[in-house]
């Protein structure tokens, strides 16, 4: 009698459940998210969170005490050095898995595994760079050694630890909310994710629109639309400096001219390309040019600004060295930072080491390509991508002696290509050993181990600064860079003539670098390394404005303290405008201009050429380059393919500061001849247009203009950090644009007692649910900075202790 | 004055049933009501979430009451339950997670939505399990 309806509502009850433990119905599994002993709830963390905990784990071989400040920065102490990269693994875990395996499976070609299909053309285009098969060459070089073989199974071993004990109800919350499980970690997973950094800052190529360009432009105006040479320029090493003759001698094919260099070939392809702007300023004042008379060292690297931040800042105590600084989650020892004697930082080395060769395929089957005048056989390389809720996709890729054949015709990232055929030559395939050159760097004590360590650096080259507690300072322009002639690699090179191969590496003695220089200071911001005495081929995309602004204060500046140091690290002022205003401001026909534009043009002119966040006077210069960079350029890129590097602002700044009558200021369809004169008031009045928009959305000051935002990996908004009032911007010290800047500030003082200050945009946790979530973000907003505390063993009782962790096996 | 008599001890007859009928109702649902919430907590422990179900079927099945009586029990149990454990929760945070995981599911910056959602989801599926573990009882 009541069976029926016992049926229905169970009937109902079960699909209740599975209506809320699935996305079926739903977008998503509320009643699995909501529940408050399983879901979402479990990460809002406690405001008086305690942290002490105990463990006991076998694959310790001593004790590990871990002392957790105020900022939750973790202090580890560690009677066995692989002991401390154990719990740096834990730690890291801990505080940061979702992110750790996030960048892994972003790095392996692996997203569609978790978001689907939407990843596909991503994890094509990672595993035809060869990411999966660079991080295998790079594991078997890390394995090979036994420092870094040991430190990383110490490391995975760690990471796992915490893993294996994860519940449910423990899980990073953006797993929980997308809705997969972590996987163990591998000595593997942490060689991909330093590729993901070599893909992040040595990745960068603008060969295919550098191609385009070639091809669409005449020779000469090719040449004034992309110098290589920049004006501006005031290199990491002086220039002056004199460079021994080369002991790699590179030779230009003898085909270069006719088949490389003239060669017409347009392509229409577009590419997934890390951030061009990554970019970085380093600097060391010697004990000369300081108050206290030792050396004070400067970082900040500028890269992506995400949440969870890209770092976490820890220290590492054992009996062998006591470090501090920034580490990566996902690796171990510490990246940038210092110890009881010296202290380093890095800057992205950015030049090109990342070529294309067009292959000729016998047929479609692709089992054979033309080399040096015979068929050579090609390897395949399975790729098997798994898709989430769908079956597995089989990419089978080419590999030729220059790499895998990265482009063809069932991949051209997003535009079809034709039926050519391009395979890659990246140095990250090479093998590197970044990781013993940051445990050489963790253990160095003089200038000697500096060098020592940073020349096992090399793929990302890195300029590395340096300073010891005895008063030594250094600049290296550090990596392993392939001896190019003029010209190589700039374009689309014959994949038929090993004449075109990279012919050797520049041999580490001749990188170039400054030890202890009578200038007293070392500097390096991305700019080119070195003049053109230095006697290899150097490409040219370097950024110059920065490192100006930086040697010109460095050699101003006398009796420097910290705190100079951290007023010059945000300095917002703009140097690029204080060269490109005065042409603006000469040639200006301030009598065309309608009320706004005279109103616009005196805050132009009033501006103190900071960026300030309040001032007007960087969003109005902003605009003004952008609608003058229109004015001259459009004409001529009118009819050019879409996928074509635009000329840098340095090559059209410096072109019309060496001719006023710059060819391209002319518009070449008007049967008139422009001036610079009409150019610029044509541009003021379009950006007068813009301003007045921006205006009436209360968005001409700069902050609120370049509306800097730190988003988080996935980009759920509530997880971000929008609109923050920051100033800066591309060419000022104080780099921060929109998404991207500095990511780690740090400044260390090398007296008797080292004095560090640190920040970075984000914070220990990586839990959203976390106050250590993002609570670094204002202080770094602001421009302040944290003391960074080298804690001795023996100051258990500080009051800025608040946690402990105990490790024993 | 015999009639008088009866008709009190009549009425105090009445009145007593009804009392201790009404106590017993009350107990019941008042047992239930703890029972559901007590094992609830215990099962997802060690449970996934719709354990809540599994533990309201069974507490209404061994308890016989009326149906209606019994959804409600369940209904309740789960929503006090679940209310007050993420309410605990989350003022424990100072609502930090809720306010941004509000504005992520339901683009409303509100916690107590967020607790309110929480709670009856909770108890909607334990208030049907329930609802099945009465009919369970009397088919």
């Amino acid at each position: 009698m009541k069976l029926l309806p016992c049926i229905l509502s169970a009937a109902v009850t079960t699909g209740l459940i599975i209506t809320l433990n699935s996305k079926l119905l739903l977008p998503a599994p509320l009643g699995k998210l909501l529940s408050p002993q399983h879901g979402v709830w479990q990460n809002a963390e406690n405001a008086d969170a305690t942290f002490n905990e105990t463990f006991n784990f076998p694959q310790l071989k001593a004790k590990v005490n871990v002392y957790l400040d105020d900022r939750l920065v973790p202090h580890v102490f560690a009677e066995q050095e692989n002991d401390a990269y154990f719990v740096q693994g834990y730690l890291h875990a801990k505080f940061r898995l979702w992110q750790m395996e996030l960048q892994t499976h972003a790095a392996a070609g692996r997203a569609s595994e978790i978001i689907g299909e939407k990843a596909l053309t991503h994890d094509r285009e990672f595993r035809r760079l060869g990411m999966v098969y660079a991080a295998e060459i790079s594991l078997k070089e890390m394995e090979a050694d036994p420092t870094t073989k040991a430190s990383c199974d110490a490391y995975t071993a760690g990471v796992n630890a915490y893993i294996s004990n994860l519940t449910e109800a423990k899980l990073p919350i953006e797993y929980k909310l997308i809705g997969y499980q972590p996987e163990p970690w591998t000595n593997l997973k942490t060689a991909l994710f330093l590729k993901y950094m070599s893909y992040d800052l040595a990745a960068h190529d603008d060969d295919i629109e550098m191609t385009n360009a070639k091809t669409y432009f005449s020779p000469a105006d090719f040449d004034l639309l992309y110098p290589s040479k920049q004006d501006s320029l005031d290199p990491i090493i002086p220039k002056g400096t004199i460079y021994a003759a080369p002991k790699v001698l590179v030779k230009a094919p003898a085909t270069a001219d006719s088949v490389y260099f003239a060669n017409k070939d347009l392509l229409v392809m577009q590419e997934e390309k890390p951030d061009p702007e990554n970019g970085s300023n380093n600097w060391v004042a010697a004990g000369g040019k300081t108050k206290s008379g030792a050396p004070i060292l400067c970082n900040d690297p500028h890269l992506g600004l995400n949440l969870p931040s890209l770092w976490f800042e820890m220290q590492l105590s054992t009996p062998n060295f006591n470090v501090y600084g920034a580490t990566f989650p996902g690796a171990p020892s510490v990246i940038i930072g210092f110890n009881d004697n010296v202290a380093w930082g890095v800057t992205n080395g950015g030049r090109d080491v990342r070529d294309y060769y067009e292959i000729k395929f016998k047929d479609e089957s692709r089992n054979e390509y033309w080399f040096d005048s015979a068929w050579k056989k090609t390897e395949f390389r399975i790729e098997t991508i798994k898709i989430k809720d769908q079956p597995d996709y089989i990419d089978k890729v080419a590999y030729t002696v220059f790499g895998p054949v990265m482009y063809d015709k069932t991949f051209s990232g997003s535009r079809i290509t034709g039926n050519k055929y391009y395979a890659v030559r990246w140095k990250a395939h090479d093998p590197s050993k970044e990781l013993l050159a940051f445990n050489m760097l963790n253990h160095a004590k003089n200038y000697a181990d500096y060098l020592a360590a940073v020349t096992n650096m090399h793929t990302p080259g890195q300029n590395f600064a340096f300073a010891a507690k005895n008063g030594d300072i250094a600049m290296r322009t550090q990596g392993e860079w392939p001896a190019k002639w003029k010209g190589q690699g700039d374009f689309i090179m014959p994949g038929t003539d090993s004449s075109y191969m990279w012919q050797g590496m520049i041999p580490q003695d001749e990188n170039p670098f400054q030890y202890n220089p009578e200038r007293g200071f070392v500097s390096s911001a991305n700019q080119k390394p070195a003049d053109s005495t230095y006697p290899y081929y150097l490409g040219r995309d370097y950024p110059p404005y920065r490192g100006l602004i930086i040697n010109r204060k460095l050699t101003a500046m006398s009796a420097i303290t910290p705190q100079d140091m951290m007023a010059m690290q945000t300095s917002n002022y703009d140097v690029f405008a204080e060269m490109a205003r005065p042409l603006f401001l000469k040639n200006i026909d301030e009598g065309k201009l309608d009320e706004n534009g005279k109103k616009y043009l005196g805050m132009l002119k009033k501006w103190d050429l900071n960026n300030d966040i309040n001032a007007t006077g960087p969003t109005i210069f902003s605009v003004l380059w952008t609608c003058f960079d229109s004015v001259v350029l459009k004409d001529e890129f009118k009819k050019a393919p879409q996928v074509i590097s635009h000329p840098f602002e340095s090559s059209l700044l410096d072109g019309i500061l060496r001719d006023s009558s710059y060819k391209f200021l002319d518009n070449i369809e008007t049967p008139v001849k422009e001036t610079l004169a009409d150019d610029v008031t044509a541009a003021f009045k379009a950006a007068t247009q813009q301003l007045k928009i921006e205006e009436g959305k209360f968005r001409l000051t700069w902050a609120a203009f370049k509306a800097t935002r730190i988003n988080h990996l996935a980009k759920l908004e509530p997880f971000s950090r929008l609109n923050l009032p920051v100033g800066g911007g591309s060419h000022c010290i104080n780099a921060t644009k929109s998404d991207h800047g500095p990511s780690w500030r740090m400044i260390v003082s090398l007296t008797e007692k080292t004095e560090a200050w640190g920040v970075y945009p984000g914070g220990q946790s990586g839990n959203p649910g976390s106050k250590f979530y993002d609570n670094f973000v204002d202080q770094w907003v602001t421009g302040k900075y944290y003391p960074l505390w080298m804690m001795k063993a023996g100051e258990e009782k500080d009051g800025r202790i608040k946690w402990k962790m105990s490790f024993s096996n | 004055m015999e009639n008088e008599f009866q008709q009190l001890v009549t009425l105090q007859y009445f009145f007593a049933t009804t009392i201790l009928n009404f106590q017993t109702d009350y107990m019941k649902f008042i047992v239930s009501l703890v029972l559901i919430a007590l094992l609830s907590v215990a099962a997802c422990l060690y449970l996934p979430w719709w354990s809540i179900a599994f533990v309201a079927f069974v507490v209404s099945a061994l308890i016989p009451q009326h149906p209606g009586k019994s959804f409600l029990t369940g209904f309740i149990s789960i929503l006090l339950l679940w209310g007050s454990l993420s309410w605990y929760i989350s003022s424990n945070n100072n609502h930090l997670l809720a306010h941004k995981v509000s504005m992520l599911m339901f683009k409303t910056d509100s916690p107590f939505m967020l607790i309110g959602i929480t709670a009856l989801i909770g108890a909607l599926v334990a208030g049907f399990a329930a609802l099945s573990g009465s009919y369970l009882r009397r088919s």
